[in-house]
């Protein structure tokens, strides 16, 4: 048996992150447990750049802006095992795990954060009839053929989702010499980044087709063709009449990822039914008392400044608790996804021990334009706005901020007294909704 | 020279295989695609029949009731896991409480044991997620589920241990009756020319091709598909048992059972089909089975198919199992058309058929060394910590967990390569260890898997193929960084 004051699970940039926020905040004894052969996630195949504008200011490549934090870890001579899966993690912080070099651990934590990333939706998951041939595959996949190993998956491509990791690779692929023939986009808008459309569709005359899916896959050992259709954007389903049969020896899949919770659930935590990941407070601590978590494995982000930052307030909040454990601060707000809204991270505030300024991360459900955006704190007395913003678009494809000044919130908490269920609620209220009271 | 050939290594192939390897026997499988079990024997409910349902007196009643028992034994032999959880058909309203009585008459007919009906109250007790219209059920505690490619393999691997040889990638594509009259043949592939004295025919929903190249008798399998839906193992403890509806004008209906792996199977629908080899599923089919397999259990959660498949019955026209010697053509015995049960009967059909060789002249001596034990198969999540432990310390490629959802280890995945007939390329390996079958469907092991294949048969990884043939799965190396000015094209092969 082995004992650490924390151990981070997952050694991408939010537990890269949180590993080095936790020492700075006192904890010395940290554990890194990473399954892959080395560290830095996800970023380690995204070998384009993109990455750290907000954090860095800088426009870094995945590997370089990983390299960074790596860097960080190994200067404070944070522990890494490497190769390691965790197999379990128990509510009472027993953390197994597996490797070739040690066999069997099973180490003891005072705390823990999960920074499992998160993982790629499949076919099955989306429903695409036909045969099962070679050459279907995910675009996450792909990338790490192409990027980390050094191959080609196919020469003729079709890509079904227009999520960044497709975009991204359909340039890829195209500078590699494969003929990408078309993106189809089920939706009527995409749910990658606008700067990921310009430059890596447009820029090479890669035809992106809203309202499109593919309605079967095609060859019996290897991908043929597809059928694709055109869909009716008020039922999704597809336009009889419209189908059409394209070749291709590859179909790369980009129909969006899901956070990676087998462990969590396994340890009774908590999930949010809409982001699949847990249900967390503003420090990022889940609903087991000494377990936080922070990145992908909370809810899919779009830049990865945002994991850093989530990954550095579940270290620094790990820090606190292992330091001074003690449960939460018994008053609470909950938040709320309003109209307009899919979700809202974090999902429960602690007024008294959140920080000066709280960041809620939320989606959209369609495409806005000019709308306002509405924060407000439910009480026992009624509504107060916290704050309005008017925003020139807002797109489910990219994630929304709103931050929180503590001194505000509490100016609208006023008197109240801890018993009443408090609500605080991000909408986009449709024009001339009264949302005052 | 062959004794005998057998065509078709699906289930009933390779039950046949391992029945004639207890002989002393040279025997052959012959089989089209790189593996065994590639055709109907991996695609259908994996279910082991009680046996009510086929018509008395059929052979498919026959055959169903003699191989439910026989599982019991066969599977301990060659550790393959396998359940008796019971099997019910449940009536969804007043009126099909007649049905299952009369159902519950033809398995008294058919000498089914253990059948019972039961009222609400017990169906509720016995399933709780079923539907609150079901009023009724008929109850079989002999019924069970199996992996029915895990059953195939193992019968595979058993009869090659005990001699039987295997030939894959081998489409028989003409056979040459030698002497009228006289048991003697030769076969033909695109590269094998085997001479032989019998034949059985086993190849599945193609049998009635193989009667027409050997001149036999004529007949006509009519391909008739089936749709599945697998859902993730969040599903799998919805049913407790496999859950028949009463059968209608429209159809058999769906069922809804626990697969042995944990999972939730709900499926089939009935279509016949043109193409023997359209094994594709459609919008409508699985539309079809979702609103069929709710019927009888509402709270299933369909966004959580995980894959769906499909599988052909090969119905032969009398609606029963064309198990006999060939009227006109000496020394070829047929077991064709063997739709559902087939599973069930599988081990019952091999004994019949080698009675029905036995008859035919072919001299059946009993080996003395024949091992009927198929050593087990380690499977890593199945351990305790200290047995992983131990394992991890006498050989660390157990330490590495290749696939994440269904926690396979390298160990595994070596072992299943180096097995007899072991595993051959990506879908051999995920019916052997179940990596690549869970929730993210190979998106993380199967680079990984590739790797270790490659590895383990010597080959580059653009020669690792999903399942033989052109199933390729890598066009080719990227371009050399100095083509392309990007760092991160290694091309080193190793992953
Ligand atoms: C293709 C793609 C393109 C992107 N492009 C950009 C971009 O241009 N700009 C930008 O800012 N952001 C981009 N992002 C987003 C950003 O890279 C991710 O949001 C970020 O990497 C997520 O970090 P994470 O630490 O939460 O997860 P990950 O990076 O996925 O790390 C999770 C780690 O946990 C490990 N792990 C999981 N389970 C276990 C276990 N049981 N045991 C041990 N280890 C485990 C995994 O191996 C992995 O290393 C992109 C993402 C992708 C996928
Ligand atoms: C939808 C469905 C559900 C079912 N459910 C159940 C159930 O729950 N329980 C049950 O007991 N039974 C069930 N069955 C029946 C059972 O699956 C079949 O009876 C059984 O799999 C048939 O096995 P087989 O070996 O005859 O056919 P197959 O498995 O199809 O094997 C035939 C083999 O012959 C090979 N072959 C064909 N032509 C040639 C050639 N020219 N040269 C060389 N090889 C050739 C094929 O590649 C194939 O591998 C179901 C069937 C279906 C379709």
């Amino acid at each position: 048996m082995e004992a650490y004051d924390l151990v981070v699970i997952g050694a991408g940039p939010a537990g890269l992150a949180a590993a080095v926020a936790a020492y700075e905040a006192g904890v010395k004894k940290i554990l890194l447990i990473e399954r892959d052969r080395e560290p830095g996630g996800i970023l380690e195949q995204c070998i384009h750049n993109g990455f750290g504008l907000f954090y860095f200011g800088e426009d870094l490549t995945g590997p370089e802006y990983a390299a960074r934090f790596i860097q960080r870890v190994q200067e404070r001579g944070i522990a890494i095992k490497l190769n390691t899966m965790v197999l379990e993690v128990t509510p009472d912080k027993w953390i197994i795990a597996v490797n070739k070099a040690d066999g069997l651990l099973k180490i003891k934590a005072k705390a823990v954060v999960l920074a499992m990333g998160c993982r790629e939706r499949t076919r099955g998951a989306i429903f695409i009839p036909g045969t099962r041939p070679a050459g279907v595959i995910t675009a996450g996949t792909a990338q790490r053929f192409v990027n980390m190993e050094g191959y080609l998956p196919g020469k003729e491509v079709v890509i079904l989702g227009s999520g960044d990791i497709g975009l991204i690779m359909a340039r890829r692929l195209t500078l590699e010499g494969a003929k990408v023939k078309m993106v189809l986009e089920l939706l009527p808008y995409s749910s990658g980044l606008t700067r990921n459309i310009v430059q890596c569709l447009q820029d090479f005359g890669i035809p992106l087709l809203f309202n499109h899916t593919v309605v079967a896959i095609h060859g019996r050992q290897r991908i043929t063709g597809v059928t694709i259709a055109e869909v009716d954007p008020a039922t999704k389903k597809p336009k009889p009449g419209t189908e059409r049969l394209v070749s291709c020896d590859t179909l790369l899949l980009s129909v969006g990822l899901i956070p990676e919770n087998e462990l969590s659930r396994q340890a009774g935590i908590a999930l949010d039914p809409v982001t699949k990941g847990p249900v967390v407070d503003d420090g990022m601590a889940t609903s087991v008392e000494g377990i936080f978590a922070g990145g992908n494995v909370v809810h899919v982000h779009d830049l990865v400044d945002n994991v850093t930052r989530e990954g550095e307030i579940a270290g620094r909040s790990a820090a606190r608790y292992i330091l001074n454990p003690k449960p939460a601060p018994s008053l609470k707000i909950n938040t709320k996804a309003g109209a307009g809204v899919t979700y809202v991270v974090p999902q429960l505030i602690h007024p008294q021990q959140m920080a000066e300024e709280l960041v809620l991360s939320f989606r959209v459900n369609q495409v806005f334009k000019d709308q306002k955006l509405v924060v407000a704190l439910a009480t026992g007395q009624g509504h107060k706005i916290l704050g309005t913003k008017k925003r020139m678009i807002m797109v489910p494809g990219e994630m929304q901020e709103f931050k929180v000044k503590k001194e505000d919130l509490w100016a609208a908490l006023g008197q109240e007294d801890s018993s009443s269920p408090l609500e605080l609620t991000v909408s986009v209220p449709e024009e001339g909704e009264d949302h005052d009271v | 020279m062959y004794d005998v050939v057998v065509i078709g290594g699906g289930v009933i192939g390779c039950s046949i295989a391992r029945e004639l390897s207890r002989y002393a026997l040279r025997v052959c499988v012959v089989e089209k695609e790189a593996d065994v079990g590639c055709g109907t024997s991996k695609a259908n409910s994996a279910i082991i029949h009680a046996g009510y349902d086929a018509a008395p007196g059929s052979l498919k009643a026959k055959l169903n009731v003699e191989g439910n028992p026989l599982f019991t034994e066969l599977c301990q032999d060659l550790a393959v896991p396998f359940k008796r959880t019971g099997s019910i058909v449940v009536a969804l309203d007043e009126k099909e409480v007649a049905d299952l009585e009369a159902l519950y008459e033809r398995g008294r007919k058919n000498r089914v044991p253990g059948l019972r009906l039961l009222d609400q109250t017990a169906l509720r007790a016995l399933e709780p997620h079923i539907s609150d219209q079901a009023v009724a059920a008929l109850y079989a505690e002999t019924a069970g589920i199996i992996c029915p490619f895990t059953l195939t393999i193992a019968l595979a691997e058993n009869a090659y241990a005990n001699g039987v040889e295997f030939f894959f990638n081998a489409e028989v594509k003409k056979v040459y009756a030698l002497r009228p009259g006289a048991p003697r043949f030769l076969v033909k592939t695109d590269h094998l020319c085997l001479e032989t004295r019998y034949i059985v025919n086993a190849a599945g929903v193609h049998a009635d091709n193989i009667s027409r190249l050997a001149g036999g008798d004529s007949f006509y399998l009519t391909p008739r598909r089936g749709e599945y839906c697998l859902l993730d193992k969040d599903q799998g403890s919805l049913a407790r048992t496999v859950i028949f509806q009463v059968p209608t004008k429209m159809g058999k209906g769906v069922l809804v059972a626990p697969t042995i792996e944990g999972n939730l199977l709900i499926g089939p629908n009935a279509h016949n089909i043109e193409d023997k080899e359209d094994t594709g599923t459609t919008a409508a089919g699985l539309a079809e089975i979702i609103a069929g397999a709710k019927r009888a259990l509402p709270s299933f959660d369909a966004q959580k198919t995980i894959t769906s498949f499909a599988g052909l019955r090969a119905v032969p026209p009398q609606r029963d199992f064309l198990i006999y010697a060939d009227s006109k053509v000496k020394g070829l015995i047929h077991a064709a058309g063997i739709e559902s049960p087939g599973l069930t009967a599988a081990p019952a059909v091999a004994k019949l058929v080698r009675e029905i060789l036995a008859a035919d002249g072919l001299k059946c001596k009993p080996k003395r060394n024949f091992n009927p034990q198929r050593p087990p198969v380690i499977r890593f999540s199945d351990l305790s910590f200290e047995e992983q432990s131990k394992l991890v310390r006498r050989d660390p490629s157990y330490g590495r967990i290749i696939c994440r959802c269904e926690t396979v280890t390298e160990g595994e995945i070596i072992a299943a390569i180096r097995r007899p007939l072991g595993a051959r390329d990506l879908d051999g390996v995920k019916r052997r260890t179940r990596a690549g079958m869970g929730r993210c469907q190979g998106g993380f092991c199967s680079p990984r898997v590739m790797e270790i294949l490659a590895r383990e048969l010597k080959l580059p990884l653009t020669q690792v193929t999903k399942q033989g043939g052109s199933s390729y799965l890598l066009a080719g190396p990227t371009k050399a960084p100095e083509e392309t000015g990007k760092k991160g094209a290694t091309n080193n092969g190793s992953l």
